[in-house]
């Protein structure tokens, strides 16, 4: 079937086969390889993007479902200039990536959670992100950087 | 102005937060231009005999390009010995998870599509699915060895407890974990005209996986370049190469396609290496005021289904004594194979096991006889005045202040307000009652003592590029190595690259493990540097027409000039560099008389139990790692948040699991219970740094001690929160249903 849909402001058309995930269209079709798979059970949220400005483990969304709608990908945070999103700042300033595969997930889920939550308690952070898995930061550093990114101070 | 010591923000950082690091997925090269994807079909049985194998109507699925199953390989054995893993299961599998059968497609999805129609039968064996099991030794995994017993080493004396007041055995059980680094296992590989392979791999050291997979394939090592890209984490289980990648670049050739493989999540958990697995019984003597006079440790090692990583039990009856002074100390183990996925270094290797068997075994003892578990520890340290102190095991631990570290923390977390309140919830009844937790630690990194590589490049434009033979997948060391050269040369880190991971760039190497890649490949870089310095001085005498000792390095300027008479004239290294001429300001060094450091530290947790649900509440983990001088305090600092949430992960939740038959029944993220970061709470760190004599640098390694002291901090807390009902021990991991049977025994017991 043809899919058509909005990759961080730019349409991206292809066929596709039924099945194909939204992960593996923004993978590969539209040649986007930040937004990672960690895993086969909508568990680890490390795919997560916005679709339509809400974030989805885009690993449990078929490309069909998401023709006509607009995705939002890491790579779509980064201003014209290379300016970094203040997510995107704060996830570096405060040291909240090692290996960096959770990380593009982990910021897309942040950018949600700041949208419904804009000054989030710690404790609200990591509620909001039980969702995206991180094995190297024991997450101290990911909840420090979503606060920082939220203009409030982060006590190190 | 040095920087080192200084909270550095990364170079790796911009390209992970913006378009993502390049790993094996992501990889666009031109050499994997029509390549084929890759799928293994496993063993779904833990123990069985193959009866029969058919592939032919998999062959005929839409896009299969070849099926091989054991019958088509034609490598000599792996491993060798009768123990070794096939390439392929042959005749035989002997754990969920092991590989029969390798599918090759045009695309992805079809792979799963062909697998489905691989028709294999298998005749089931008893499967021998613990420890237990594999001593009994009723059902062999390896009939011609003639036991399960893989490994045995020492004995005790029986007298060894004779004269102690009291005498306490016990036996702890360290459960089997994941690694579960959130990038999979991965690889890619293509062969080119000349016949030679570059294999794409996500490890932890390319030099050793190109000496496995050229070994594998019978071919020379110069037939083989390994490229390490960007690693999404790898906790010791990619470490080498696994057998898939042998069978993959096995596969490249037989088709004569490039070769592209992503395991799923679920194969995963059941056919990456797992970790810990040992049963260790503890037995502690001593008197009454707090001395401890014998300890013994009993290691058991599930090794697994292949014995592959037999020096574990090793390191654990090494560190058997951790960081007492005890007369007497006698160390065993046994390592024995059983139906279950093999067993490998993760997060520790060998020494969490050492520390959570001793640190329980404290509390035991301080338990019966009525004494604060913090007062036995002070009791029975090895005292700053007794190094290098030789324990009764043979490890020579360089430095160590471990009273310092426990006065640390316990400062630091309000020790006795805490057991104030501890003994005002117990008084009033509270069902929610505190539990208080210490564990102080010694480990060793570096243990290998293998040495490193490094090479420090000044280019003709005075920018540098470094190499090194470790390889960092999120620890920072790019960073913290240009932090030390940009120290050393006076050259500014932007001008500074550091590069690794490519077997053609860096054709000597060890790589990342044992927490060994700065204080062994961070000294090489140096050394490197340094010796780049002499050759500077000696060019610059010429130019500067002046004797080389009187010459000195500006750091501040990156400028070489005359000691005491700058005015005189300076040579930049732009200046110098391009003046030399390519490859004369360029060191290649081995640094090879690296000693294993002994990091130390003391970790106090605090949890809440709810004594009518069981759950388990993590409030506060309070950390002192004293790994010597900090190069980079943001990297320090960060490994020690990753392996407190680890350590922690795996006193409160994480366990691999299976079944009496073998089956694993925790083998997808949705059933395994990896840590989330509502499980974990903010850390409280306390800083030390105590150096070492036994590398340039002074430093000993951070990646694993974090780790390795807090699973057994969490693990006393939660003992320690219902010791009043009358528990007196529960194993890992302390799950609600775990302590709720446990409070449930202890009731009934009185």
């Amino acid at each position: 079937m043809k899919v058509t849909i909005e990759v961080n402001g730019g349409p991206v058309s292809a066929e596709v086969e039924d099945r194909t995930l939204l992960v593996h269209y923004i993978r590969e079709t539209a040649g986007l390889t930040a937004t990672n798979v960690g895993c086969d059970t909508t568990s680890c949220g490390a795919c997560t993007v916005l679709l339509d400005g809400e974030s989805v483990k885009s690993c449990t969304v078929l490309a069909a479902q998401a023709d006509g709608h607009a995705v939002t990908t890491v790579e779509g945070l980064t201003g014209q200039d290379g300016e970094l999103h203040p997510v995107q700042r704060a996830f570096r300033e405060q040291h909240g990536l090692q290996c960096g595969f959770c990380t593009p997930g982990m910021i897309m889920a942040t950018v949600s959670l700041l949208e419904h939550n804009p000054k989030p308690t710690r404790a609200e952070v990591r509620e909001g992100l039980e969702g995206n898995l991180c094995r190297c930061t024991g997450y101290h550093n990911i909840v420090s950087a979503v606060v920082d990114a939220s203009g409030q101070e982060v006590a190190r | 102005m040095s920087i080192s010591g200084t909270r550095v923000l990364r170079v790796e950082d911009h390209q992970l937060i913006t378009t993502g690091g390049t790993y094996v997925e992501d990889l666009r090269e031109d050499a994997l231009t029509g390549a084929v994807h890759a799928m293994f079909l496993r063993s779904p049985i833990a123990h069985a005999r193959i009866t029969s194998v058919d592939v032919s109507e998999a062959l005929t699925a839409p896009g299969v390009v070849a099926v091989y199953t054991a019958a088509d390989i034609d490598l000599a054995a792996g491993s060798a010995g009768p123990v070794g893993q096939p390439w392929l299961a042959d005749g035989v599998v002997r754990y969920v998870g092991e590989p029969v059968a390798l599918v090759l497609a045009e695309h992805p999805y079809q792979l799963a599509d062909a697998a489905e129609l691989i028709d294999i039968d298998y005749e089931p064996l008893t499967a021998v699915a613990s420890i237990d099991a594999a001593l009994a030794g009723e059902t062999l995994l390896f009939p011609d060895t003639g036991s399960n017993v893989m490994q045995a080493r020492g004995e005790f004396d029986e007298t060894a407890f004779d004269g102690c007041e009291v005498v306490l055995t016990r036996t702890i059980v360290n459960q089997r974990v994941a690694p579960a680094p959130l990038e999979v296992r991965g690889a890619a590989c293509a062969w080119d005209a000349n016949g030679r392979l570059t294999i794409w791999l996500s490890t932890q050291n390319a030099q050793i996986a190109r000496t496995i997979v050229a070994g594998g394939l019978g071919v020379g090592e110069d037939s083989v370049r390994v490229v390490t890209p960007d690693v999404g984490g790898g906790f010791g289980a990619k470490i080498g190469a696994d057998p898939e990648a042998v069978v993959l670049g096995w596969a490249a050739r037989r088709v004569e396609r490039p070769v592209r493989w992503t395991e799923t999540r679920s194969e995963n958990l059941t056919s990456m290496t797992h970790g810990r697995a040992q049963q260790n019984t503890v037995t502690i003597g001593g008197r009454r005021d707090g001395t401890v006079q014998a300890f013994r440790l009993d290691v058991v090692q599930d090794a697994g289904a292949y014995p592959r990583a037999m020096f574990l039990p090793t390191l654990t009856e090494l560190m058997a004594s951790g960081v007492y002074h005890f007369p007497k100390v006698e160390a065993a183990s046994r390592a024995v194979v059983t139906n279950t996925t093999p067993i490998a270094p993760y997060r520790g290797a060998g020494r969490p096991e050492a520390t959570a068997a001793i640190e329980r075994a404290m509390d035991l003892f301080a338990a019966e006889i009525g004494m604060d578990p913090a007062e036995v520890r002070r009791v029975n340290f090895v005292r700053p005045e007794e190094f290098p102190y030789e324990t009764p095991t043979g490890a020579v631990y360089d430095t160590g202040e471990y009273a310092g570290a426990l006065e640390r923390v316990l400062e630091a977390g309000g020790y006795q307000e805490l057991r104030a309140e501890q003994a005002r919830r117990r008084e009033g009844g509270d069902p929610v009652a505190l539990g208080l937790g210490i564990a102080t630690y010694v480990e060793i990194t570096g243990g290998d003592a293998g040495g490193e590589s490094g090479r420090v490049d000044i280019n003709p434009d005075g920018s540098v590029t470094a190499y090194t033979g470790s390889s960092p997948h999120g620890q920072g060391l790019d960073t913290s190595l240009a932090m030390l050269l940009s120290d050393r040369l006076g050259i500014p880190m932007d001008r500074i690259t550091v590069r690794h991971g490519d077997t053609d760039e860096v054709p000597k190497g060890i790589g990342t493990f044992g927490s060994r890649s700065l204080q062994l490949g961070g000294s090489a870089v140096r050394q490197a540097a340094d010796q780049v310095i002499d050759r500077a001085r000696e060019l610059v005498a010429d130019l500067l027409e002046a004797a080389p000792q009187d010459l000195e390095l500006n750091v501040e300027h990156g400028a070489w000039q005359v000691r005491g008479a700058p005015s005189s004239g300076s040579v930049t290294w732009a200046q110098l560099a391009g003046q030399a001429g390519a490859g004369t300001l360029s060191a290649d060094v081995w640094f090879g008389d690296g000693a294993p450091t002994f990091p130390f530290g003391a970790h106090l947790a605090v949890v809440e139990v709810d004594t009518l649900t069981g759950k388990v509440e993590l409030r506060r983990l309070i950390a002192a790692d004293d790994a010597g001088p900090v190069v980079n305090p943001l990297a320090f600092r960060g490994q020690r948040h990753g392996g407190l949430g680890q350590g922690a992960a795996q006193a409160l939740l994480e366990v691999m699991s299976y079944d009496p038959d073998g089956n694993p029944t925790t083998a997808t993220l949705a059933d395994y219970s990896f840590v989330t970061a509502t499980e974990l709470p903010d850390f409280e760190l306390v800083d030390m740094e105590t150096p070492t004599t036994r590398n340039l640098l002074g430093v000993k390694g951070i990646g694993e001690a974090a780790t390795i002291g807090s699973t057994p901090a969490v693990h006393n807390a939660v003992v320690d929160a219902v010791a009043h009902l009358g528990v007196s021990h529960l194993d890992m991991p302390t799950t609600p249903l775990r302590v709720w049977q446990a409070l449930a025994e202890a009731r009934k017991a009185n």
